[in-house]
């Protein structure tokens, strides 16, 4: 199984169709990764899917870099 | 012509009048056809004729009035491996009465019928088709919402409303690839314009260009076009097909 980290990385390359070497823990899926608000929320369910867990939209807001993704789902796993 | 064999199509209100008439022509142009219905006798209705003409598909009992019922219908559609790429908002209904006579329920069950339904049957199929970055949404609108109608406030207001978010929703997911329209049916002959006194009917026709009611084949026709690869341009569009009643 990969780590959390993996699997979020692998998601945003998917969903946002940015190159690996892009995606560092500090980079923002708006301003660095080019994400538009369809696409931001297109990621939170594919987190919610990978995850399987549900991201309420006040979390959801709060998730803009990857570093905050692999966080929450850390966070709502314990 | 099979423009749509592989597309899925989810049309409410299949059992009868325009929906059994879109029903038929997508499937008629190859696409596997999800009808709804109220009520069991409805489903059975939808089975027999997709059966009589060898349509791939079948029936769904469904309320698109109650969202509990909708949960339902996503459960039972994901059970049995659908995933509509098509969906065809059809399902509606009439609680005609002035305004000064017009009770909460009356104002309250066309809202929740033929508005609030397209609310809960679009937001099932469209995480499907952002993933299939395509998909086909038609919204069976009214002639009446675009010219308003004495007796019809609750009507005029929920198909008014539908072609509102037509619009918003088209703008929303264009960047997938799935399209938004809205198709507006003038006088239509079917049980709900059976209903229709002499005199507003012959009033109605008065007013139409071509002098004659509208058949439900030719409201088919427009929708299996919108939701065809010939409309794969047009978006947060509504055809009107009406036989000249009203001119946008």
């Amino acid at each position: 199984m990969s780590s959390v980290e993996e699997r979020v990385k692998k998601i945003v390359v998917e969903q946002l169709g940015v190159k690996e070497d892009e995606v560092t823990m500090e980079a923002s899926f708006v301003d660095d990764l080019g994400a538009d608000s369809l696409d931001t929320v297109e990621l939170v369910m594919a987190l919610e899917e990978e995850f399987k867990t549900e991201i309420p939209d006040e979390e959801a807001e709060k998730i803009t870099t990857v570093q905050q993704a692999v966080n929450y789902v850390n966070a709502s796993s314990e | 012509m099979e423009s749509l064999s592989g597309q899925t199509a989810l049309v409410t209100g299949a059992s009868r009048g325009i929906g059994q008439a879109i029903a038929l022509e997508l499937g008629r142009q190859g696409a596997t056809v999800l009808g709804t219905a109220t009520a069991e006798a409805g489903v059975e209705a939808i089975n027999a004729t997709l059966r009589e003409h060898a349509i791939d598909g079948r029936g769904y009992v469904l309320d698109v009035g109650q969202a509990e019922s909708v949960n339902q219908l996503a459960g039972q559609l994901q059970a049995d491996g659908h995933t509509p790429t098509i969906l065809v908002n059809n399902a509606g209904i009439t609680r005609d009465n002035l305004l000064m006579r017009m009770g909460d329920e009356e104002w309250l069950s066309v809202i929740e019928t033929n508005l609030n339904s397209v609310y809960r049957l679009s937001k099932l199929v469209i995480r499907g088709m952002m993933k299939a970055r395509a998909g086909r949404i038609i919204n069976i609108a009214s002639v009446v919402g675009l010219s308003g109608n004495a007796g019809q406030s609750n009507y005029a207001a929920a198909k008014a409303g539908m072609i509102g978010f037509t619009k918003s929703l088209a703008r929303e997911v264009g960047p997938r690839g799935i399209t938004v329209n809205a198709v507006a049916p003038g006088f239509i002959q079917t049980d709900m314009t059976d209903g229709l006194g002499d005199e507003q009917r012959e009033a109605l026709l008065g007013q139409t260009a071509l002098g004659r009611l509208g058949q439900v084949e030719e409201i088919a026709g427009a929708v299996a076009f919108l939701a065809g690869p010939a409309a794969s341009y047009i978006t947060g569009e509504t055809l009107n097909v009406n036989g000249g009643l009203y001119m946008a």
